[in-house]
């Protein structure tokens, strides 16, 4: 098992009148509510949370893209990825992703994720996600029906730059460039790639044409995200390909505690303030029309988002987070057995765990990221012996001798 | 009213046209929503005229929209319909889209579209005047944005269903993004393709109807097309909102046939 300690960055400022007084997290909330020395503290507070987590023994540290949002405050994930490759030595990157489609040019990707690699010896798994409807279509403007065209043109080009030794013209729709000529390149060659989806048939395929890594990222929980990830192993089965779990992840919010009731009483806020503020999202901004294939709505995917603002969270608790498995909350017992069956369930190798919630304050993320290292983590290890709890081919492969860091007042 | 089908050359589309009427031939250009259901509209323009009213591809069942990208290929693709259809001497109305579609054709080309009927058209932006975002509308919000009386409009949109079925949903969602999907190619995230700068080519006789309630594309940017067209004069109508033809068909179809 690969365990990925996954930040959002939300703005933990949001007042209790919320969902009165907006109607969306994304899009059109105003940005005088961002107070930029709060910002300060909080980006702060987040980066070391994440360089903690590599301390207590997380495989990879992850960050995330997202625009005009209150939900996660990353507009650029290279710039926080790039100050951790300098304060750790040991987790993968995990940088999921750059939704490719939106730079311009789109080499742009190819080049940083080449600096980060270089930067951090090699440990970078990358992410190349269509983005969210909301940040894509609404905050970058790009046209719905085109988006998906023009990810994968992005993508083509991206793997031409990476392959390329010598400069090379790309003839594309949505780019022309008569020199493509990455420098630098990244020390992995080809990092391994991570795909967020949502149960579009044509994503599977994807993943499996060029062996990435198959992401669904999820706040409903695992019990809801079994129908979607059958789907995707029987198209695996369907392939002929191998079945390696690591050939799947999963995102999931964790909330650890020395008791079950003790997690209530420590996380219940910040949870709550997760799905009723972070999760708020106008449903015209969810998904635009065009954004989704025909096909894929036929399949009666919605998009996550879409699905939160049809589910009922203001008036859930969190008893009922907790049994409908939105969150993995309780004892390290409790959690590691929800976790097992999480794992096996949906057969995942990767797991994204979401253990910064909402507004929760920097002591309960430590206690909470300290307990799942020490009392969790260990008992999850050995889920897939047979593939001998790694695969090479959706892992960072980190160079042998890094330059040892040192910091500035050495 | 009845529906046939045509084939395109050489592009193979194969698109739905609906016809209905006689008399002077009248190609009808619909807007980002398709046609109404009975659309009111067709009905009245079909009173005294031959209607021929063609679905882009992505609406109804016309087909072949992955084909069209940009604001070229969409003109040029209405030309290849007008071709096609071997219509006389047409008018050729458009409504909001259809009226940006049929203004890019009458600026491409000039000889083919001698008359010309822009039914609040979009394709201009003006900064002081924003156009609303139609895309991030939820379908309970479209009446009021398209029409004075968002009651009555709101019976012609007629949904007829249940968005809390899951089968509907699905369809409707289907439907939507076939539509809207299309449309953004020219609409989304700003309905300005450089229509602006082409619109002095039109040589046609022109006439531009708006609502004076059209809190959609507001009635100002009337003025900025009549100033741009040489041929054109500006009419509004009434206690009409954005579709200013299915809420006042009456008041359009009198306006058309004194111009025209």
């Amino acid at each position: 098992m690969k365990f990925t300690w996954f930040h959002l960055m939300p703005w933990p400022h949001m007042p209790d009148d919320f969902r009165q007084k907006h109607r969306s997290v994304w899009v059109d909330l105003p940005s005088r509510m961002y107070e930029p020395e709060l910002g300060h503290i909080a980006y702060h507070q987040y980066l070391d949370q994440l360089e903690y987590a590599e301390q207590v023994g997380f495989d990879g540290i992850g960050v995330n893209e997202h625009h005009a949002n209150a939900y996660g405050l990353m507009p650029s994930p290279n710039i926080m990825a790039a100050t951790l490759t300098r304060r750790t030595s040991k987790a993968a990157l995990v940088v999921l992703g750059n939704s490719i489609a939106l730079y311009n040019p789109p080499l742009r990707v190819a080049e940083e994720f080449a600096m980060l690699d270089v930067l951090s010896g090699g440990r970078l798994v990358a992410g190349f996600p269509v983005g969210t409807s909301m940040d894509t279509n609404y905050a970058y403007g790009t046209i719905p029906a085109l988006t998906r065209e023009k990810y994968a043109e992005a993508h083509d080009l991206i793997r031409k730059a990476w392959a390329a030794d010598e400069p090379f013209a790309f003839n594309g729709r949505y780019t022309k460039l008569r020199y493509v000529n990455c420098w630098p390149k990244p020390i992995q060659k080809v990092p391994p790639i991570f795909i967020p989806g949502g149960g579009s048939v044509e994503t599977y395929d994807f993943c499996l044409d060029n062996t990435y890594s198959y992401s669904y990222l999820s706040y409903s929980g695992y019990l809801r995200a079994k129908l979607l990830m059958e789907g995707y192993w029987k198209r695996v089965a369907e392939r002929k390909v191998d079945e390696s779990p690591y050939r799947a992840g999963f995102a999931q919010v964790i909330c650890v505690a020395d008791t079950d009731a003790e997690a209530e009483k420590l996380y219940w806020p910040h949870v709550n303030y997760f799905y009723n503020r972070c999760l708020h999202v106008y449903p015209g901004f969810a998904d635009a029309p065009g954004y989704r294939t025909v096909k894929t709505i036929q399949t009666g995917a919605l998009s996550q988002f879409t699905q939160a603002a049809a589910r009922d969270y203001p008036n859930m608790s969190w008893k009922d987070l907790l049994d409908g498995r939105y969150v993995v909350a309780g004892s390290p017992e409790t959690v590691r057995q929800q976790m097992e069956e999480l794992i096996k369930t949906l057969r995942v190798g990767n797991i994204f765990c979401l253990m910064h919630v909402g507004n929760m304050p920097n002591d309960k993320v430590r206690h909470s990221t300290r307990l799942f290292a020490e009392k969790v983590m260990p008992h999850l290890r050995n889920l897939w012996p047979e593939w001998k709890n790694h695969d090479d081919r959706f892992w960072m492969h980190p160079m042998n001798e890094p330059v040892p860091l040192k910091v500035a007042a050495e | 009213m009845k529906a046939r089908f045509l084939t395109l050359k050489p592009s193979g589309i194969r698109i739905e046209v609906t016809e209905a009427g006689k008399g002077r031939d009248l190609l009808y250009l619909h807007g980002a929503g398709g046609h109404m259901p009975a659309d009111p509209l067709i009905a009245a323009l079909a009173t005294k005229y031959r209607v021929v009213a063609p679905l882009l591809p992505g609406y109804g069942q016309s087909t072949g929209e992955d084909g069209l990208r940009d604001m070229l290929d969409i003109a040029l693709h209405g030309l290849d319909v007008l071709d096609a259809l071997r219509l006389r001497k047409p008018i050729v109305v458009g409504h909001s889209m259809g009226g940006m579609i049929a203004a890019e054709m009458a600026a491409i080309a000039r000889t083919e579209v001698a008359n010309l009927c822009l039914l609040a058209p979009a394709g201009l932006w003006l900064d002081d005047h924003p156009i609303g975002d139609i895309f991030s509308k939820l379908p309970y919000e479209l009446p009021g944005l398209l029409f004075h009386d968002a009651e009555a409009g709101g019976r012609l949109l007629a949904p007829g269903g249940d968005m809390n079925d899951p089968e509907f949903l699905k369809q409707f969602l289907v439907m939507n993004a076939r539509r809207l999907g299309m449309a953004g190619k020219m609409l989304f995230p700003i309905p300005d393709r450089g229509l602006g700068q082409r619109l002095q080519r039109i040589a046609a006789k022109t006439l531009i109807v708006w609502g004076a309630e059209d809190v959609l594309i507001p009635p100002i940017y009337g003025r900025a097309f009549k100033k741009a067209i040489s041929k054109s004069k500006l009419i509004r109508i009434a206690k009409a909102g954005h579709a200013v033809g299915q809420e006042k068909p009456a008041a359009v179809l009198k306006a058309i046939r004194e111009f025209f």
